[in-house]
């Protein structure tokens, strides 16, 4: 247990999300004979859903303050469907539609910022007056018709990277270059950390489990890589979804690695113990907001990129699948809880429910229902974590052999009178 | 004194915690209608043990057994606790704000009628139990409009409406100022008279020494001793010496100031209450605190005191009307928290929990949150850093914790302190506002904290101090000056002062001053 614990790097709850969408698709491996884990069906889960995961990376920020924002789906249908009709009837470039779509969707992000942070309105009203808006922009300026957009869109919604060099590597150059780059740079980090970390501590930490966790990474990374790579001729890991890696990194960063990020657990977790030690709660509050329309305003162009044209339902019920793709992962509605890497595994658990599901030809309706099941009983079993104390499911079937073997050391703390004076 | 048989026994109560044991075997029995006192060191497990009796931790989550009134019992929640007649007043008080006293009394024990709950009857009972405790309000008063005081009071009729036979009260006074302290101890006493036993979880170790029957001494999860006393006649080196395994000569450290120049000063203070405009809750405060000085700021509860500093913090309660700040002798203007900081200043909440803390985090979070740019690199906070930052403070200020990725929520009150304390002086400020410093807090580690507070001001800070505890002003700091009602009535230095003038400026209302 604790050199699995060691491996792991201690966040056990992470993994065991992640041990369960490993043990999800093997399943559906299995149970679809051998259709889950193909090359075509990983490219197409992954653009088919970046969109959604778009929306929970600014989604588990907005839950982490303690907000939430019903606005999401309707926020992307109004950029798709402006960067649509601009790109159609101002005859702009796709690139200055492009920019306008993002444009707009921060201006609808700091109007929706304004209400919650400045005004002091509930997020949750806020964003339910903002769905009813912008889904209403929607059909008013489309005349309840859908409008083709622009070739170059497809690439952002559902594009491939380029073939170069050597055929010998039996598969798309780019991907394995993608693949070897991610490879090293998690290696990096992973050892620099190592070595940060021995060289303050008084007694060096082993190394073994650093070494173990990058074997780790690697084979799992390599085989991604493969899989991804080795499709058709013409296609690769898809740009969407070098999109969707691209944000999480900067994001992961912002709100792990940055005052700002910190800020935003602040908020969360207790308001006034925020504001008393320095955080601008309100522009904490504001940004966040902001942000996840900016967002929406992303995943809506690459939604219409993908449909290759923009439709005046779209987006309809996307905040549910963002959302409840950040619970999955963690978050706690209270707020203060919840990360962005977490969110996505949240997130890749429905997808390949809906991917697995069907495949086996399981039709919408139940697959509604199984996603449904699942959202609660990943929720309670949180909860019930919680209540019991314990961390994890880990935890339970690995009993900890030495209880009290920390305590022991506090005892030298009582404390000594008259050291000084 | 009690009929000598045990109303409790509790036999080798063991609990564990992820990585902690709070209790190791503790062995106790209480008699009927002692008040029975419960000392010991933060985080010794007094408050553990407090659950553990109550259901708040069930059956099977500890080890040992509870025999109360002679059958061994083994309640499954604070429900089937209550029921026996055990009902616990926890350390933070547990009533709603939004809701009247008689809805809280009444609340999970509503009077029914008819399927509808019969407000009447509830009125009529709750006035009766206010009387017990010697409160003439109107029952359906708002809990949010009463003082701690009334509010612990209320807690104690609530209990009494539960046909209560063993009550539990963990640090019930903490909070309290003094007449409401011996009010509430004499309210103890009279549920004495009437067969209800008590007990008292309690660091203030005069307030023992005025009640209790019997005291039980905890430290690190186990027994010390446990012995019966006269009333009146608790011997507190004795406590001492148990709780922390030897005497403590002094209660405050010895400690000669080196004083320098002013270079803290308020004029003019003038301050609105945040929601009623027009009633000043800062009149016309002047103060000067010098480098290397300790200034305490006495006063009754509701002075204005806390006001007052979290005014000048960055304007972060109340109105502002006027008023000039200076540090180092050049006027400054403190719109928000963060130039607060910027410019030097700390304020360490007098309520941790709510305003201190973030419960969430784990004690290396909270000890770098209000100075995150000291352990940036590149603009990215830097892992290592914050964990060095941390685990420096654990180990100078002995923060009990099994490491500084623990939650602090899970830490005792006094742990809790020293870490909010190191958070405040990460930033490394200039002028340090304490408030009530050590609520809550055990002999032992208060005296490691006045240290800390003497060691600031040797470093040549200015240090000011809010408490409520004279005696406590008067040990460790080097000038007071006396609040009332929003004006300062008065500033003495220590060496000159005692009790019972401090009271009388204290006192002084606004008409008198001057
Ligand atoms: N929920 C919890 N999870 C983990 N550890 C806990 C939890 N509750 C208490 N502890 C630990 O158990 C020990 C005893 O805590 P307890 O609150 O009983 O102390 P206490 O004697 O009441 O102290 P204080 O005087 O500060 O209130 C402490 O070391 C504390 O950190
Ligand atoms: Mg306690």
């Amino acid at each position: 247990m604790k050199s699995l614990k060691q491996v792991l790097g201690g966040d056990l709850r992470q993994f065991t999300m992640v041990g369960a969408l490993i043990a999800l698709l093997i399943a559906f491996e299995i149970a679809s004979g051998g259709r889950m884990l193909t090359s075509s069906n990983f490219q197409n889960l992954l653009s088919g859903n970046a969109y959604v995961l778009i929306l929970a990376i600014g989604m588990v920020m907005v839950i982490v303050i303690g907000q939430i924002d019903l606005s999401v789906g309707s926020v992307a249908g109004v950029v798709g469907m402006i960067v649509a009709l601009t790109a159609r009837d101002l005859n702009v470039p796709w690139w200055v539609a492009l920019f306008i779509g993002l444009g707009v969707g921060m201006l609808i992000g700091a109007w929706q910022g304004m209400w919650v942070a400045r005004i002091g309105i509930p997020g949750f009203i806020t964003t339910l007056a903002g769905m009813l808006i912008f889904r209403g922009v929607v059909i008013w300026i489309s005349g309840s018709i859908s409008v083709p957009v622009p070739d170059e869109f497809r690439t952002l919604g559902s594009g491939y990277l380029p073939e170069w060099g050597p055929t010998f590597t039996q598969m798309n150059n780019s991907t394995l270059l993608l693949g070897i780059l991610a490879i090293v740079a998690l290696g990096w980090t992973q050892f620099r950390k190592y070595s940060r970390l021995s060289s303050m501590a008084s007694e060096k930490p082993p190394l073994w489990p650093v070494v173990v966790r990058v074997v780790l990474i690697a084979l799992v990374i390599g085989y991604l890589t493969w899989l991804f790579g080795s499709g058709r001729p013409g296609t690769s890991f898809p740009i969407p979804g070098l999109i969707l890696v691209a944000l999480v990194l900067v994001y992961s960063t912002i709100t792990q690695r940055t005052r700002f990020g910190r800020h935003i657990y602040a908020v969360g977790g207790n308001r006034a113990a925020a504001a008393l030690s320095g955080v601008d709660t309100k522009r904490v509050t504001f940004i966040v907001m902001a942000n996840m329309s900016f967002l929406a305003a992303i995943a809506g162009i690459m939604f219409v990129g993908r449909a290759t044209a923009a439709g005046p339902s779209d987006g309809t019920a996307w905040e549910l699948d963002a959302i409840a793709a950040v619970f999955i992962g963690g978050a706690a509605v209270s707020g203060g809880i919840g990360t962005v890497t977490a969110s996505m595994v949240g997130g890749l658990v429905m997808a390949v429910l809906n991917s697995g599901l069907s495949l086996m030809g399981v039709g919408a309706d139940r697959t509604a229902v199984i996603k449904g099941l699942v959202l609660l009983a990943a929720v309670a079993f949180d909860v019930y974590n919680k209540e019991q104390g314990r961390p994890s499911i880990l935890g339970r079937l690995f009993p900890k052999k030495e209880p009290v073997a920390t305590a022991a050391e506090p005892a030298g703390s009582a404390p000594v009178a008259g050291k000084k004076g | 004194m009690g009929d000598a048989r045990p109303i409790l026994e509790m036999q080798h109560i063991t609990k564990d915690f992820p990585g902690v044991r709070a209790l190791d075997g503790v062995t106790m029995s209480v008699r009927t209608a002692d008040i029975h006192a419960i000392c010991g060191e933060n985080g010794a497990g007094k408050s553990t043990l407090m659950k553990v009796l109550s259901g708040v931790y069930p059956h099977g989550t500890y080890g040992g057994a509870i025999v109360f009134d002679g059958q061994e019992v083994e309640f499954k929640g604070i429900k089937s606790s209550e029921r026996a007649g055990i009902v616990i007043i926890h350390q933070e008080l547990a009533l709603i704000p939004e809701l009247s006293i008689v809805e809280n009394i009444f609340l999970g024990n509503e009077i029914v009628k008819n399927g509808l709950i019969d407000w009447d009857e509830a009125r009529r009972r709750t006035l009766d139990l206010l009387a017990r405790v010697g409160l003439s309000i109107d029952p359906s008063t708002p809990i949010k409009t009463l003082g701690v005081g009334q509010q612990q009071l209320v807690e104690i009729a609530k209990a009494l409406s539960k046909d209560v036979r063993l009550l539990i009260l963990d640090e019930p006074t903490s909070a309290l100022n003094e007449d409401d302290s011996e009010n509430l101890l004499n309210l103890m006493l009279g549920l004495k008279a009437k067969g209800i036993t008590c007990l008292m979880i309690s660091h203030k170790l005069n307030e023992i020494a005025a009640v209790s029957d019997a005291v039980t001494v905890i430290r690190d999860g186990k027994t010390v001793e446990t012995y019966p006393v006269e009333a009146g006649a608790v011997d507190e080196d004795r406590i001492i010496r148990s709780m922390v395994g030897r005497s403590l000569e002094n209660r405050y450290p010895e400690h000669t100031p080196t004083i320098g120049e002013t270079i803290f000063e308020v004029r003019n203070w003038r301050v609105e209450h945040p929601t009623l405009p027009g009633r000043l809750i800062c009149n016309d405060s002047n103060f000067t605190v010098k480098r290397g000085e300790i200034v305490g700021f006495a006063g009754l509860m509701g002075a204005g005191r806390t006001e007052l500093a979290r005014s000048i913090f960055g304007r972060s309660y109340g109105i502002f009307v006027s008023g000039e700040i200076f540090l180092r002798g050049e006027k400054v203007v403190l719109p928000n928290v963060r130039a607060a900081i910027r410019n030097g200043i700390a304020y360490v909440p007098e309520d941790r929990k709510t305003l201190g803390l973030n419960l969430l985090d784990s004690i290396k979070v909270t000890t770098v949150s209000a100075n995150l740019d000291g352990i940036l690199r590149r603009g990215l906070i830097d892992d290592a850093m914050e964990y060095e930052v941390a685990e420096g403070y654990r180990k100078s200020m002995r923060t009990k914790a099994p490491s500084v990725d623990v939650g602090v929520k899970t830490l005792s009150g006094g742990n809790q302190q020293k870490v909010v304390l190191a958070k405040w002086m990460f930033p490394d400020p200039d002028v340090l506002i304490l408030d009530e410093p050590t609520r809550g807090i055990d002999v032992g580690a208060k005296y490691e904290i006045y240290r800390l507070i003497q060691e600031l001001s040797d470093e040549g800070k200015a240090v000011v101090v809010i408490s409520s505890e004279l005696p406590e002003l008067m040990g460790i700091t080097d000038r007071i000056y006396t609040i009332c009602e929003g004006r300062i009535t008065g500033v003495v230095d220590t060496a000159e002062a005692n009790q019972e003038q401090l009271m009388r400026m204290m006192t002084t209302t606004a008409s008198m001053a001057r």
